[in-house]
C-alpha cells in the first residue's frame, strides 16, 4: 500500500494550506510534520530535503517535492483536477493564479506589524471587491456552469472556494453582491471530501493567531 | 497559418521576458505591442482583456491568456518543453519555479529606492551562490546529463540559462565555482533557436533602466 504523502510545515495555513484542501478535495489522507522552531527548520534544511532550502515540502511517491505551485500541478494532475486538455488548463492556471496572487496578500498581511496591517487590510479588500470577485463572478456567469471550468469540478473550484472562505472570515460583507460565486461556495461544500475537511478536527488550520506569530517569526527568522 | 503569438507588456524585461525566452527558444515567431501610456492600459482593462487588470497579456490559439505562469505553462506543454510524464513534468515546475524566483527578486529591486535597490541585488547574488545555484550543480552532478531533467530540453533549462545570465549581469564571476553549470550555460546557448535569440536586434529586452521604471510607474500609477 502506498505510504500517505507527508507535508513539512508549521501547524498554521501559509503556503500549505491550499495543498490540504487540494489532497482532501481529491479524497487523499496525508500525514503532517510541523515546524516548531529554527532549529527544525535548519534539521530539514542539512538533511538536503529542501531544494531551495524553502518550505512548503511535501513527501508524495518517492519524491521531496518543493515549491507550492510544482507540488499543486503534480497534485491536481494525478488526482484527474486539472480539466482535459492544455486550453482547459491554460484557463484553470489564469484563475488559479489570480487566487494565488490574492492569497500571498493575504499571507504578507497576516505576517505584518499591526501598524501596517489596516493599510495593508484596505488594499485587499478594495481588489477582492473591485478585482478578484467581479472576475471570478463573471466567469461563472458567462457559462452558467455549476463548476469553474469545463463543466466538471476541478482544482480550480477548490482554491477559489478555499478563497471565499478567507474572505468571508475578513468581511462576509464582501461577498454579499455575488450570487453566484455564494451558490458555488455552497455548492462545493456539499462535495463529500470537502464536507470533511470542513469539519471540526479535519488538517484545515484556522489563521493566524498572535501566539502562532510569534512562533512562525521564529521558524523563518522574520522580523 | 496560424496567427503569430501576440504578446502585451511594457517594453523591458519585467514579467514578460521568462515568456519570451520560451517562445524563442520553442522557434515561435512572435509579435509584441509595447505599452507605453496608461490610456493604453486603461483601454485595455476596458476592453475586457486583463482579467484581472493586470500584463502580461499573450493572445494566442484564440485564448486570451494572462498571468505569467499560466502563459508559461501551456507554451511548455505546447511546445514539448515539459517533460514526458508528470513525475518529469513536476521537476520541470521545481525548477522553473525556483529560477523565476530569482529573476522576479531582481525585476523588483528596480523599483526600489537606490540604497534598497543595491541591497537587494547584493542579497540575490548571495543566494544565486549559496542556495540556487549549488541546487542546480548538484542536479547536474547527480545524473551527468546535458539537460536537467529526462535527458531532453525543457522549459527549465530555458529559464535557468535566462537565470544564469541575468545574475552574471550583477556578477561576471557568479559561476566560477560551478563547472557543470557552466559547461549547461555554453551548452544550451548554443542550440540555435537560443543561439539565435542571444544576437543583437532579437526580441531578447535589456535590463530595467530609468526610463523603464518611470514607464511602469507612470503607467501603473504606482
Amino acid at each position: 500500500m502506498a505510504a500517505k504523502p507527508k507535508l513539512y510545515y508549521f501547524d498554521g495555513r501559509g503556503r500549505m494550506e491550499p495543498i490540504r484542501w487540494l489532497l482532501a478535495a481529491a479524497g487523499v489522507e496525508f500525514e503532517e510534520e510541523f515546524l516548531e522552531t529554527s532549529k527544525d527548520l535548519e534539521k530539514l534544511r542539512n538533511d538536503g530535503s529542501l531544494m531551495f532550502q524553502q518550505v512548503p515540502m511535501v513527501e508524495i511517491d518517492g519524491m521531496k517535492l518543493v515549491q507550492c505551485r510544482a507540488i499543486l500541478n503534480y497534485i491536481a494532475a494525478k488526482y484527474n483536477l486539472y480539466g482535459k486538455d492544455t486550453k482547459e488548463r491554460a484557463l484553470i492556471d489564469m484563475y488559479i493564479e489570480g487566487v494565488a496572487d490574492l492569497n500571498e496578500m493575504y499571507l504578507f498581511w497576516s505576517i505584518s506589524p499591526p501598524n501596517e496591517q489596516a493599510a495593508k487590510m484596505t488594499q485587499m479588500k478594495d481588489k477582492i471587491a473591485n478585482c478578484y470577485l467581479p472576475a471570478f463572478e463573471k466567469v461563472l456567469k458567462s457559462h452558467g456552469q455549476d463548476y469553474v471550468v469545463g463543466n466538471r469540478l476541478s482544482r480550480a473550484d477548490i482554491h477559489l472556494v478555499e478563497l471565499l472562505y478567507t474572505v468571508d472570515e475578513l468581511d462576509p460583507s464582501l461577498l454579499a453582491n455575488f450570487p453566484l460565486l455564494k451558490a458555488l461556495k455552497t455548492r462545493i461544500s456539499n462535495l463529500p471530501t470537502v464536507k470533511k475537511f470542513l469539519q471540526p478536527g479535519s488538517p484545515r488550520k484556522p489563521p493566524l493567531d498572535e501566539k502562532n506569530l510569534a512562533k512562525v517569526k521564529e521558524i523563518f527568522q522574520l522580523k | 497559418m496560424a496567427a503569430k503569438p501576440k504578446l502585451c507588456y511594457f517594453r523591458g524585461r519585467g514579467r514578460m521576458e521568462s515568456i519570451r525566452w520560451l517562445l524563442a527558444a520553442a522557434g515561435v515567431e512572435f509579435e509584441e505591442e509595447f505599452i507605453e501610456t496608461r490610456e493604453q492600459y486603461e483601454k485595455l482593462q476596458k476592453d475586457g482583456r486583463l482579467l484581472f487588470g493586470q500584463v502580461p497579456l499573450v493572445e494566442m490559439d484564440g485564448m486570451v491568456l494572462t498571468q505569467t505562469k499560466a502563459i508559461l505553462s501551456y507554451l511548455a506543454a505546447k511546445y514539448d518543453l515539459y517533460g514526458k510524464d508528470l513525475k518529469e513534468r513536476v521537476r520541470v515546475d521545481m525548477y522553473a519555479d525556483g529560477t523565476l524566483d530569482l529573476m522576479m527578486m531582481i525585476a523588483l529591486a528596480a523599483f526600489k529606492t537606490p540604497g534598497e535597490k543595491e541591497e537587494n541585488l547584493a542579497l540575490v547574488v548571495k543566494k544565486a551562490k549559496t542556495c540556487y545555484f549549488p541546487a542546480f550543480e548538484k542536479i547536474l552532478k547527480d545524473h551527468g546529463e546535458d539537460f536537467l531533467v529526462g535527458n531532453k530540453f525543457s522549459w527549465a533549462d530555458v529559464q535557468l540559462l535566462e537565470a544564469i545570465l541575468m545574475v552574471e549581469e550583477l556578477d561576471a564571476s557568479v559561476l566560477s565555482d560551478f563547472p557543470l553549470l557552466k559547461a549547461f550555460k555554453t551548452r544550451i546557448s548554443s542550440i540555435p533557436t537560443i543561439k539565435k535569440f542571444l544576437q543583437p536586434g532579437s526580441q531578447r529586452k535589456l535590463p530595467p533602466d530609468s526610463h523603464y521604471v518611470k514607464t511602469v510607474r507612470k503607467v501603473l500609477q504606482l
